[in-house]
């Protein structure tokens, strides 16, 4: 009987789980179809446009790795990398401190503190297009009201975006006014979950102001500054739509960044092919980036 | 007994001959039906500019008339110019009828054949209204509209030439008379210019890409006058073109306004509406914010003359639009009825008497009793007829236009800045020849 009975036994665990692995795979199916569709066709296809010569239009030619080949030729790409990378560390670096300052600055207690709040973070809700057909209107180098805010107290006027040796400094002054409180926000959170042991223990031993800052709030804060710094450098580098707005791209080229480059192979000169390998290239920029701010993260996590 | 006399003869005969062609005729008129299509939807897509707006304004008219919806939409031109073409690449456009400039999009849509030939619909006659009269649109326009192979696949819509603009109040106060050549041009804005007091003798596009046709009308007062000679090679860097570009230099670097290296026509137009500028060269349809007294503070103020000539040639920078039909469209029909009434007698008449520019018909102006009680001056209207008899197309007719403007735009852009007009043509010819050579093998 005993012969009998034991593969039985053991033959019904073994089925069951079998069945509920299958059961399973349906759970997934939706998520795997959205990623499929959303993810992993639009990658495969750019990989396949950016071997092949194509105009909108026209027909497609295999080439191979021609296309990447005439990106290391290129100087107009070449100089986009490098405006792109000038400009996010303008725009990484100008926000992120205002934000930080910002941000201790709001969490002291004062009066109508919740409406300075507020009207600090109205910028970040306005529309990026918006924002930027404001903003030209405001650097026209005769008519603008900054020339004349400038001019009214004595400084001369500038040229903002109007001049290749101003405009990605004048396009980061938007980008400052406009994402600034989203560091300060970020931050703001940090410093509202900061436990207050620390300071009242620091307190007592006769620590300074700053060196309750500089040792307890700084160290405390660095994950949250960490993760404000890769939503800014990832915004930075994929900035589009107010440069291309207010300058696109000009004067001549000196604020043409990855962006801009890609935008106009891809839909100004129909290039699809060139423009797919540009794409490659800035993506894997973009995870590079990301690797590296995450492993300083890490290191950060594990040094403390 | 009637007697069969000779005159009765030969009115019998005639009469008998000329019916074919009478029956004809009245059965041609008898089966055109406005109402033919009545019940069905087609959607138009236009770009964004004050001639779009008069045709959306006005569509309930052709509604009325024909029975027939239509959606309407008006996106920029840039933006529209990249959905055109992803959507006939898709093969599946969303509308059945596109707005087109012929200067930057013609070669690529005759090209791909994305548009119907409209030859086919315009000689049916059970298609076409009695009253269209193809002839009445300007030889120029049409052959304009017209691809290599012979097909029309737009219906010219209007016509752009570039004028000259010139505050007439700054130019008597320095006694300076509007200039005849483009000598003339820069003394006279060498002694209006006055910084000091935010006055230039001269505004003009020097935005990238936007800039490289008030060159090309400079090139066109050369004896070069074109980018491309007969074998379509480029000569960008030429004796001729350099002599242009140190034209738009002197002009742009000198007598321009500061950050002027930034400019397209809508900063151009504002500091020339604010009197900040005594000449401006650019399109013909710029009337209607000029005179606009709550807008412009030139308004009552502003001439109009042809461009200047040049030392080989007086030309003036043409362009143009036209509306096609979506090859892949289903409602041909209805939409062949719709570019009809868009451009009829009356809304041609409208683009003109409205400033919207210059109209592909020549009726509207003959049109004195329109043209007398319209709110702009006279040598506006003398100004786009005079214009229409010396115009050149403005741009090179090649596939990658927009990059040819982008590379030679970057060059003068430099110019503005200071550097070598020669040596800038050459850089960007260099690098266009490459582009433009692939093109023209590949097609």
């Amino acid at each position: 009987m005993s012969v009998t009975t034991a593969p039985v036994a053991a033959a019904v665990p073994g089925t069951r789980r079998r069945n509920y692995a299958r059961r399973y795979w349906w759970f997934i199916a939706p998520c795997g179809v959205v990623v499929l569709a959303t993810i992993l066709f639009p990658w495969s296809f750019t990989l396949y446009m950016s071997v092949h010569e194509w105009k909108l239009g026209g027909g497609r030619t295999f080439v191979g790795l021609a296309n990447y080949e005439r990106l290391f030729t290129d100087e107009r790409f070449q100089l986009s990398i490098l405006r792109t990378l000038y400009y996010t560390a303008l725009a990484v670096v100008f926000p992120m401190v205002l934000g930080i300052l910002a941000a201790l600055a709001f969490n002291q207690k004062f009066p109508l503190r919740g409406l300075a709040r507020t009207i600090f973070i109205l910028p970040m809700m306005a529309t990026p297009v918006a924002v930027a057909l404001v903003w030209t209107m405001m650097f026209h180098p005769q008519l603008g009201v900054l020339n004349w805010l400038l001019t009214s107290v004595g400084l001369p006027p500038s040229l903002w975006v109007y001049d290749a040796s101003t405009v990605i400094p004048t396009l980061v002054l938007v980008e400052v006014w406009h994402w600034t409180p989203l560091v300060m926000l970020i931050i703001l959170g940090g410093l509202a979950s900061l436990p207050q042991d620390p300071y009242e223990a620091a307190k007592i031993d006769g620590a300074t102001p700053w060196q309750a800052f500089r040792h307890i709030t700084l160290p405390l804060l660095t994950p949250f500054i960490i993760v404000a710094l890769i939503i800014r450098t990832i915004d930075s580098l994929k900035a589009f739509d107010t440069i291309y707005v207010i300058t696109q791209g000009g004067p001549g080229t000196s604020s043409e960044t990855i962006n801009i480059f890609l935008y106009l192979n891809a839909f100004a000169y129909y290039n699809m092919g060139y423009a797919s390998a540009v794409v490659v290239v800035f993506f894997l920029i973009i995870v590079a980036l990301a690797m590296l701010l995450l492993w300083a993260r890490q290191r950060f996590k594990d040094a403390i | 007994m009637t007697e069969i006399s000779r005159r009765l003869l030969l009115a019998s005969s005639t009469a008998v001959l000329a019916a074919p062609a009478l029956v004809e005729q009245a059965n041609a008129q008898s089966t055109f039906d406005w109402r033919r299509f009545r019940g069905e939807r087609i959607e138009v897509s236009l770009t964004s500019n004050p001639r779009s707006q008069i045709l959306i304004q006005n569509q309930r008219e052709f509604q009325e008339l024909t029975g027939i919806t239509v959606g309407s939409e008006a996106i920029p031109e840039q933006q529209s110019r990249q959905r055109f073409a992803i959507e006939f690449t898709s093969g599946r456009p969303s509308f059945d009828i596109i707005g087109v400039s012929l200067h930057v999009s013609k070669l690529q849509i005759g090209r791909a054949k994305w548009c119907a030939d409209l030859r086919p619909m315009i000689a049916d006659a059970s298609l076409t209204a009695p009253d269209f009269d193809f002839p009445d649109f300007g030889r120029g326009i049409v052959d304009y509209a017209t691809q290599a192979d012979g097909r029309m696949d737009t219906l010219p819509e209007f016509s752009d030439y570039f004028i000259l603009y010139y505050n007439k109040e700054l130019l008597a106060a320095k006694n300076v008379a509007v200039p005849k050549t483009f000598d003339e041009m820069i003394e006279g804005a060498r002694r209006l210019n006055d910084p000091q007091r935010q006055i230039y003798g001269h505004v003009g596009r020097g935005l990238r890409n936007a800039n490289v046709v008030l060159w090309t009308q400079f090139l066109l007062g050369t004896p070069q006058k074109d980018t491309l000679n007969a074998q379509r090679q480029l000569i960008t860097d030429t004796p001729d073109a350099v002599a242009a570009g140190r034209i738009y230099q002197t002009l742009m670097r000198d007598l321009s306004p500061p950050g002027v290296v930034g400019f397209n026509w809508n900063e151009c137009q504002t500091t020339f509406m604010q009197g900040r500028a005594a000449m401006w060269i650019d399109g013909v349809g710029f009337a209607a914010p000029l005179e606009d007294p709550t807008r412009s503070r030139v308004a009552g103020k502003v001439g109009y003359a042809v461009v200047p000539a040049g030392p080989g040639g007086h030309h003036a920078c043409m362009f143009g639009t036209g509306l096609g039909i979506a090859e892949a469209s289903r409602k041909k029909g209805p939409a062949w009825l719709y570019l009809q009434w868009a451009m009829n007698k009356t809304n041609q008449l409208r683009f003109l008497t409205s400033g919207a520019g210059a109209p592909a018909r020549t009726s509207p102006f003959r049109n004195e009793e329109a043209i007398s009680s319209s709110r702009f001056a006279r040598d506006y209207f003398t100004t786009l007829v005079d214009s229409a008899a010396i115009s050149r197309p403005g741009l090179p007719e090649i596939l990658p236009v927009t990059e040819f403007r982008d590379t030679i735009g970057t060059a003068l852009t430099n110019t503005i800045g200071g550097a070598d007009v020669a040596t800038e043509l050459k850089r960007a010819t260099d690098a266009f020849r490459p582009v433009l050579e692939a093109s023209e093998r590949a097609s």
